[in-house]
């Protein structure tokens, strides 16, 4: 019997597991700031992205039984939006910001080099888990296009050499020694 | 706690004899552009560097944006008002010393620079000067005096007639008038009422909002609680994308201060009038800019447009009457009722008044943020504050509006930038995106990137925007490609007519602007694609490659 018990985690268990794991921890207090309202949950959602990196089935399904909406809404909401990632992240995030003025400027020959060299395609991350692509629609940094974010910090008036020679630095771990 | 007009005065007061103990006030510029270029905490360095000098009477402050944000990081010193552009560590010490053996950033003296002197900020006009995280430097620039006039001494209606006299039209992009909009949710009888700020600034290219709340949050703010207080609102919402994490914070930091000082929360200046804010971050989807899409999104639905009427204005946020207006709209409010509606009346053209933000980008010499009058042609802006065109390069055409606008090409020049002249040639004025485009742009390519930019944001809701949006980037990377024929030029023009005149919302209607403003001003690039598989621009690589 006592296996069994167990074996079996219900969706409750599940859930009162989550509000006292300190990882959740973000994602609670959000939830209760909006008093479980269902208006909370893109909020929700925003939390659980900057909590995990991403945001898993596991986190859909608790949302959807501590805000009381279908998964079928939680789900829906996390794929309409391009914020929102399902996909585990790399451990750095170069995002290129694909906006007008970085357009014209030459984004997309940065984009270029860094699928020749890397291999990635925007949405992807390297075989190592090193790095991921992504473009965003502007990051409103258009006085310096072309602009990108390395991790968290935003820089501008890149060239494709000193974008790839940031990224091999992240792939010879040049400042983690 | 609630303020009264003594205290408000009081803390002004405060803060003025505290800046006065200051002979010299060194700005650094925190927007987002000169942080990311700045080499280190360049307020904090040049703190530390005053601090052990024992420089007790020059004050060194994080300001807003300072405008020119392709020459930063941007230090100013006061009173002289010298702009120091490129400013670095190692270079920061110089301006804070005097001393001349040591290295100098340039300098740029604002009252002799056309990129200065033409402007006329209004919506910017504590931008640079005050620190954006201090609610006391707003209230002692007369901030928040407007919000207590209106509370306390004016008639909501008297404060609908002052818009609508001014002649503020919605700086978002469509130019309907603020007053009229606001009238619409003032007559409504429901006793639950909603502002939101759309701070949702999706179009690529465009940075106006985010430098304004960067800048000046404050003036955002006691627009929004001035707005619900004419509409008869409690509740406001401000919608700002996740993509700009430092508006965000300046936001919340603003709103946390304007609810201790009592300028928001219940009973604001003993009045019985309440209003308190709430920030919702968006999740980067263009259609959010839409109004009901808004609406969607900030009821945690995905943010697809639903059809109008119902306007928000009778039911929007959980069907309660919603006033949507745009970041810049809502920094103008304060200055027109300081200054009376005739006053703002009085700058701009016959039928748009006040001025216009607009982002400055591209191919031109000093790009960055610069607010003038309405009516200001496109040829000043370009020439005069942007410089001319970068790296000895020829104009070509200027984008507005972003992917619902369209190009100005060069016989354009001279137009003057107010709704109506931008309308009439196809483009429009949009949020304020000014992209300066020179001969290295092709121009089916820049039509191509629109509606790539317009399949991917398009909700999918209505078949018009899915569906069309898709063909005509079809067609235009066969052109790009150098595959398609004459006839397929015509089924374009014909896609982008019935886009435009059945898709649900603003987003699929205006999809095929960039196409129809491209083909109407640069029609033989087309054809040199189409018949002599030849890019007079030489972008298109798979043509020059052949």
């Amino acid at each position: 019997m006592q296996t069994n018990a167990e074996a079996v985690d219900t969706p409750l268990d599940s859930a009162l597991s989550k509000t006292k794991d300190p990882q959740y921890r973000m994602v609670n207090r959000i939830m209760c700031l909006h008093n479980y309202q269902p208006d909370a949950l893109i909020e929700t959602l925003h939390a659980a992205q900057d909590s995990f990196g991403c945001i898993t089935l596991e986190t859909m399904r608790y949302i959807s039984h501590m805000l009381h909406l279908p998964l079928s809404r939680v789900y829906a909401v996390a794929t309409f939006y391009h914020y929102f990632t399902l996909k585990p992240p790399g451990k750095h995030r170069c995002v290129l910001c694909m906006g007008t003025a970085c357009y014209i400027a030459g984004a997309e020959s940065i984009e270029k080099a860094i699928t020749e060299k890397h291999h990635i395609s925007p949405g992807e991350t390297t075989s190592d888990g090193e790095i991921s692509l992504l473009t965003a629609r502007c990051l409103g940094s258009c006085g310096l296009a072309p602009a990108a974010i390395f991790d968290d910090k935003v820089m501008g008036q890149l060239t494709p050499k000193n974008v790839l020679k940031q990224l091999q630095d992240w792939r010879d771990h040049v400042a983690d020694t | 706690m609630s303020l009264t007009l003594e205290e408000l005065n009081d803390i002004a007061e405060k803060e003025l004899s505290r800046q006065q103990q200051f002979s010299r006030q060194i700005r650094v510029c925190c927007a987002a552009s000169c942080l990311s270029c700045q080499d280190a905490d360049l307020t904090q360095q040049l703190q530390q560097t005053a601090r052990q000098q024992a420089m007790g009477e020059t004050e060194i402050k994080p300001v807003g944006c300072l405008g020119l944000c392709k020459e930063g990081p941007l230090v100013s010193v006061h009173p002289e008002g010298t702009l120091y552009s490129h400013v670095q560590i190692n270079t920061s010490k110089a301006i804070l010393l005097s001393e001349s053996s040591l290295p100098r950033p340039s300098a740029i003296d604002p009252g002799q620079s056309l990129f200065f002197t033409r402007q006329n900020p209004i919506v910017l006009r504590n931008s640079g000067s005050i620190n954006p995280e201090r609610i006391e430097e707003y209230i002692a620039v007369g901030g928040y005096k407007a919000l207590y006039q209106a509370i306390r001494n004016m008639h909501p209606g008297e404060i609908l007639s002052q818009i609508q006299q001014s002649g503020l039209r919605g700086r978002g992009g469509a130019g309907y008038p603020t007053g009229l909009k606001w009238s619409a949710v003032a007559k409504t009888k429901s006793t639950q009422k909603y502002v939101i700020c759309n701070a949702d600034e999706g179009d690529p290219g465009a940075f106006m909002d985010r430098s304004v709340l960067e800048s000046d949050p404050h003036s955002v703010l006691e627009g929004m609680a001035i707005a619900g207080y004419a509409v008869g609102a409690q509740a406001g919402y401000i919608y700002v994308r996740a993509e700009y994490p430092l508006a965000v914070q300046r936001l919340r930091t603003a709103i946390r201060q304007a609810e201790k000082f009592g300028l928001l929360g219940n009973n604001i200046f003993n009045s019985s009038f309440h209003f308190s804010l709430t920030i919702r971050l968006g999740a980067g989807a263009f259609v959010c800019g839409e109004e009901t899409a808004i609406i969607a999104s900030i009821e945690g639905l995905p943010g697809k447009p639903r059809p109008r009427p119902p306007y928000p204005a009778t039911s929007g946020i959980k069907g309660c009457p919603t006033l949507i207006n745009n970041v810049e709209t809502f920094a103008n409010i304060s200055p027109i009722l300081t200054r009376g509606s005739a006053w703002f009346a009085g700058i701009g053209t016959d039928k748009s008044k006040g001025t216009k933000v607009f982002a400055l980008a591209g191919r031109v010499k000093r790009t960055g943020l610069i607010e003038v009058p309405m009516g200001t042609t496109l040829r000043e802006i370009i020439f005069d504050i942007g410089g001319g065109i970068s790296d000895n390069g020829t104009f070509k055409a200027a984008q507005t509006g972003g992917p619902s606008g369209g190009c100005i090409p060069k016989q354009h020049l001279d137009i003057p930038m107010d709704y109506e002249s931008l309308a009439s040639i196809g483009s429009i004025m949009g949020s304020g995106g000014l992209i300066v485009l020179d001969q290295s742009s092709c121009m089916v390519d820049v039509a191509k990137f629109f509606m790539e930019f317009c399949t991917s944001e398009s909700c999918g809701k209505c078949v018009p925007c899915r569906v069309g949006t898709m063909q005509m980037y079809t067609i235009l990377d066969k052109i790009t490609r150098g595959q398609a024929q004459l006839s397929d030029l015509e089924q374009l023009e014909d896609l982008c007519d019935l886009v435009r005149s059945t898709s649900l919302c603003g987003l699929g209607q205006t999809a095929p602007n960039p196409v129809l403003s491209t083909l109407r001003f640069f029609r033989d690039e087309y054809i040199s694609h189409i018949q002599d598989q030849h890019c007079p621009a030489g972008v298109c690589s798979l043509l020059t490659g052949k």
